[in-house]
């Protein structure tokens, strides 16, 4: 069920002209999704895994269209190549809202194994990090967006379970 | 016929469209035939040719055909799904299927043996998918275009390469003057 912060969060993706959308799900962002399927400002375009949607968003870009890409952290094993080869070698700015699973409040054991990685992967990459773990710094969201087109990479905005659950 | 005929046989029709091209091989031998504004060259990232193409196709009206490879279509087979899903009618994915792995050494692939992209695209949902030979490949584009209505092509044809150069443009100058045409072929110019 959506609340005001998953409303903020598009609210912010739509006032930066985010255009095309597209998302591998998350529990975390399951309100931000069912928001942005509720506009009609942004065309969201499900994919089944975060590479094949890196390159959808690149078409996008290329097409005129404002991209990002709403994934769980779990998927940096999976787009270490594409954000090398496609993303960062053509300039693609990609701001990427991440459910980053794994830190405190969760409940999965499992998922601690990539979050343990995930900030050392980012790191590896230079990609721009934010880590948000309290709702209010949603309030940043605005600026990193721009930020990424000023500077046409990839940003990463990770967001824990303290701030999802600070929010409810 | 191999690939770098069928390229030959189709420059007449997509010369002026826009084309993504898939990574290596494909994309040398296209630069090497018809090197155009209108062509975005992938220079790494196997397996993104059509979401790449579809993307684009998705988020701007003029029509764009990508040109795929069985290898790469196998490397991310659920792009099939998302086509089908997100129809594009200005979108024609054309998978050049030589059932092979032409730019790592002509290594086979599983397309050349029991699996039928065909089979899997129409099992995705796809509505329109032809399969053709070599021969009918340029016609059977031309189609596509004129139909207005997303298809995928399956080309059967041989294995096998000509030499040609790596590209040595600048990614970001492949991306800028690309999208300079996509605006240019938008704004009617």
């Amino acid at each position: 069920m959506a609340n005001a912060i998953d409303r903020k969060i598009v609210d912010d993706l739509i006032k930066n002209e985010i255009g095309f959308i597209t998302t591998v799900p998350c529990k975390q962002l399951a309100g931000v999704i069912e928001v942005l399927d509720q506009s009609n400002q942004v065309m969201h375009v499900p994919s089944n895994k975060e590479d094949e949607g890196m390159g959808l968003c690149a078409g996008a870009y290329m097409g005129g269209k404002r991209p990002c890409i709403i994934m769980q952290n779990t998927a940096l094993g999976v787009v270490v190549n594409t954000l090398a080869t496609l993303i960062q070698f053509y300039q693609i700015p990609l701001p990427m809202l991440i459910s980053y699973r794994g830190e405190v409040g969760e409940k999965v054991a499992c998922q601690v194994e990539m979050a343990v990685h995930t900030k050392a992967l980012l790191n590896q990459l230079a990609i721009p990090t934010y880590h948000f773990s309290h709702a209010d710094q949603v309030g940043e969201l605005d600026g990193i967006l721009k930020h990424t087109q000023m500077a046409k990479k990839p940003t990463a905005i990770l967001t824990d379970a303290r701030f999802w659950g600070s929010a409810q | 016929m191999i690939r770098y005929d069928i390229l030959k046989t189709l420059l007449p029709i997509i010369s002026d469209t826009l084309v993504v091209c898939n990574i290596g091989l494909p994309s040398q031998e296209l630069h090497k035939l018809d090197d155009q504004p209108s062509n975005f060259y992938m220079l790494g990232t196997m397996g993104l040719c059509s979401s790449i193409g579809l993307g684009l196709a998705l988020s701007q009206p003029q029509k764009v055909v990508a040109i795929d490879g069985d290898g790469s279509v196998l490397t991310n087979l659920a792009t099939l799904s998302t086509i089908a899903n997100n129809v594009a009618d200005n979108f024609v994915l054309l998978i050049i299927d030589n059932g092979s792995y032409g730019s790592t050494g002509d290594q086979p692939t599983y397309a050349g043996r029991k699996t039928s992209l065909t089979a899997v695209a129409e099992a995705c949902g796809c509505e329109n998918v032809v399969e053709c030979s070599a021969e009918e490949t340029a016609g059977a584009v031309k189609a596509a275009l004129a139909s207005d209505q997303m298809t995928v092509i399956v080309s059967k044809c041989e294995s096998g390469n000509v030499a040609v150069d790596v590209i040595e443009m600048n990614p970001v100058v492949i991306g800028d003057r690309f999208m300079n045409e996509v605006r240019r072929q938008n704004s009617g110019g």
